[in-house]
């Protein structure tokens, strides 16, 4: 269970998140709705121990997140606006890096599981700085979900993915979570992402604004996200 | 702080009286010798003012208080300040005594290094934006760089003993009991006048982020 | 969690970024073998008179060179945030201080191995009869400028100007550290007695302590905001 309790972030005495509850339970899909601007990525980084709230307080299965970091953090993966790969490495060296820091058992294994995953087979070996930004981001993906971790925080992951390779992200989603792991994804687009989603939450002027178990139909997550932010 | 205004200014007053008219002329030296009084105590302000730095930068790293390193900028503004009339005084005593402007002389050399190493610090919280990294980051620098001081200071010592320096002896004088009550009272003046400084550069910004406060308010109205 | 091999991957990472890109390297080893060369023709020296000043001119040529690769040092890390990425996978921030280090003080050294025989080459001196304690000497400046050059580069990389205010701020932290190498090369070159120079060890092994030490307890800071 990752639990988050009233979290508030200022940046530069700006108040960007005001007073954030959230529970993220294994094996659920949250999805978190805001127009730009309204806190999603911040909250995000906060959630992936990128960024420190100003207040609030972090629990990850029971252990205080902000307190003992180094219990927790190998329990997270993040996609964050950022890729957080390197440019100057190939794909297969990064995910060895990554998989390294992480003590991945059997590496060369699971890097051949997620390469092909995320069909990146053609471009193993290629330099990122020579990748188009859609396998940049499929790289980036691949390695948030490369040890596995419980919780997995995405912030607009489908940036830059094709058709075909969206599909393929939520299907690895629903694979994920079907194993159990607890998943949060920030997004502005309505599309198929619902049919797995569990929970819809609604953020605006960086406070929660809606909570609850998410629609089905596109019509109605439009109607209810247009109810919550209008004037905004 | 009305009181601490009027305090401050009689203190100063006091001080300057005891230095030009009170105490007697220094019988080797002549009026030269009263720049000791101002080179001495600034220079005490300025080293207790980066000891400061030091301090309000390890509380902030603890308590991650934004006063703190509020505390922290405006204590290094007015140590670069007083460093640098230590160097300017440094410079005259050494023309009038040595005839050279500028000598290798310990202290001096000291208050130089120091000088570079918070004008790097107030150059460094400059070039960052964001308040709370600027906060954090400066925060380090603040406690990295005093812990230099005492390293600088034993190796420039034992630097100058290896090179002799005739004028080591010429800058000596005994100490007579007027000159160290009007060099205490200068410490003095000098230390209030840091203290009322800080005030002022604190409600400064006080002001500052209340204009900012309000720039942000006004905004959210319009959004 | 496994530390050490945290710390190995990520000095394997930078030794394989260099091995692709060639940028650090190949830029020290070119601008400290130029500075020499200038040097040669800026100053024309009897050889008494070279023996005193050659400990100073290849300590600024050391100092100058290593600012080239501290500089970069952190422009991977920056590209993509992947020092939060990386933050995020080590198990504590001290081991990236570490091992950033590590691998900067490795880029010194080996272009210290190379430059200085150019040094003696071209300036025609011989190695000192101290061989041992001037590469000792050499290794405990190499790192204390690394050890301290590392958090500044880490501190700095978060500024628009970090190429410009890294010697700024460097610079006068390291007076300490450059007055005591210079005086114990020079103490072994013109083969000056033992008691002229070797406290001076002193001076370079408290600020090698203190700036290795204090960096790795406060590197946490500086990733946390
Ligand atoms: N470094 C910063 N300095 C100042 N303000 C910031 C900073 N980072 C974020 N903000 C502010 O915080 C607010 C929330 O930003 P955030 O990036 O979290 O929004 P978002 O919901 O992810 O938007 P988007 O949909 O555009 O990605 C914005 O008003 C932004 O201006
Ligand atoms: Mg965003």
């Amino acid at each position: 269970m990752y639990e988050i309790r009233q979290i508030c972030k200022s940046i530069s005495q700006k108040k960007v998140l005001e007073q954030i509850n959230l529970t993220i339970a294994p094996g659920e899909l949250q999805i978190m709705l805001g127009p730009n601007g309204a806190g999603k990525s911040t909250l995000l980084k906060i959630l992936g121990l990128l960024q420190k709230p100003s207040q609030g307080q972090l629990f990850i299965n029971g252990i205080n997140a902000l307190k003992n970091p180094e219990k927790v953090k190998h329990l997270l993966g993040v996609v964050s606006h950022k890729t957080f790969i390197y440019e100057n490495l190939s794909v297969y060296e990064n995910l060895e890096f990554y998989g390294k820091m992480y003590g991945v058992n059997s590496l060369r294994k699971r890097i051949l599981e997620v390469i092909s995953l995320l069909g990146l087979e053609l471009y193993v070996h290629e330099r990122v700085a020579y990748l188009s930004r859609g396998f940049q981001q499929r790289l980036t993906i691949a390695r948030a979900i490369l040890h596995q971790p419980c919780y997995l925080l995405l912030d607009e992951p489908q940036t830059g993915l094709d058709q075909p390779a969206t599909h393929k992200l939520y299907q690895i989603l629903e694979q994920l979570k079907k194993q159990g792991t607890g998943i949060i994804v920030s997004t502005h687009i309505i599309d198929k992402i619902f049919q797995y989603s569990d929970r819809l939450v609604i953020l605006a002027r960086g406070s929660k604004v809606f909570e609850g178990v998410s629609p089905q139909e596109y019509s109605e997550i439009k109607e209810l996200y247009g109810s919550y932010i209008k004037g905004v | 702080m009305h009181w601490l205004n009027w305090i401050t200014l009689t203190v100063i007053i006091l001080a300057n009286y005891l230095v030009f008219i009170w105490v007697p002329l220094e019988k080797v030296m002549g009026a030269v010798q009263k720049i000791f009084y101002f080179h001495v105590a600034t220079a005490w302000v300025g080293f207790f003012a980066f000891f400061v730095v030091f301090i309000f930068s390890i509380f902030y790293l603890i308590t991650k208080n934004e006063r703190w390193d509020r505390y922290s900028a405006a204590s290094a503004e007015i140590g670069v300040v007083f460093i640098s009339i230590v160097i300017l005084t440094g410079a005259i005593w050494g023309r009038a005594f040595w005839g050279q402007w500028w000598t290798w002389d310990p202290r001096l050399t000291t208050s130089l290094v120091l000088w570079f190493i918070y004008i790097a610090y107030l150059l460094f919280r400059s070039a960052i934006e964001e308040r709370e990294k600027k906060a954090s980051l400066s925060a380090i620098l603040g406690i990295i760089g005093f812990l230099d001081v005492p390293v600088v200071w034993f190796s420039i010592r034992w630097w100058r003993t290896i090179h002799p320096n005739l004028m080591e002896t010429g800058g000596k004088m005994a100490i007579s009991p007027k000159m160290g009550v009007t060099l205490l009272l200068a410490i003095l003046a000098f230390t209030l006048l840091y203290i009322l400084l800080m005030t002022r550069i604190i409600s400064l910004q006080k002001l500052a982020d209340e204009i900012y406060r309000l720039k942000e308010e006004i905004r959210s109205h319009w959004i | 969690m496994n530390i050490v091999g945290q710390f190995l991957a990520i000095i394997r990472k930078d030794l394989q970024t260099e091995i692709r890109t060639k940028e650090i390297l190949s830029s020290m080893l070119l601008f400290a073998f130029l500075t020499v060369v200038i040097l040669n023709f800026a100053v024309d020296l009897k050889p008494r008179v070279l023996r005193e000043v050659f400990p100073g001119f290849l300590w600024v040529v050391f100092i100058f060179t290593g600012l080239l690769g501290l500089n970069r040092s952190f422009k991977n890390e920056q590209e993509n945030d992947c020092i939060y990425g990386l933050n995020l996978a080590a198990w504590e921030s001290s081991i990236i201080y570490l091992a950033k280090t590590c691998s900067n003080l490795f880029f010194m050294l080996i272009m210290e191995v190379i430059i200085v025989p150019i040094f003696f080459i071209f300036f025609d001196l011989n190695p000192p009869s101290l061989l041992g304690i001037f590469i000792l000497t050499i290794f405990l400046g190499t790192f204390g400028f690394t050890a301290v050059g590392t958090l500044i580069a880490a501190l700095t990389a978060n500024t628009k100007s970090n190429e410009i205010l890294l010697p700024v701020i460097l610079f006068p932290l390291i007076v300490p550290l450059i007055l005591g190498v210079v005086q114990v090369t020079k103490g072994v070159f013109l083969n000056l007695p033992l008691e002229s120079w070797s406290y001076w060890l002193k001076i370079i092994l408290i600020f090698d302590l203190m700036y290795f030490l204090v960096p790795a307890l406060l590197f946490t800071y500086l990733l946390e905001v």
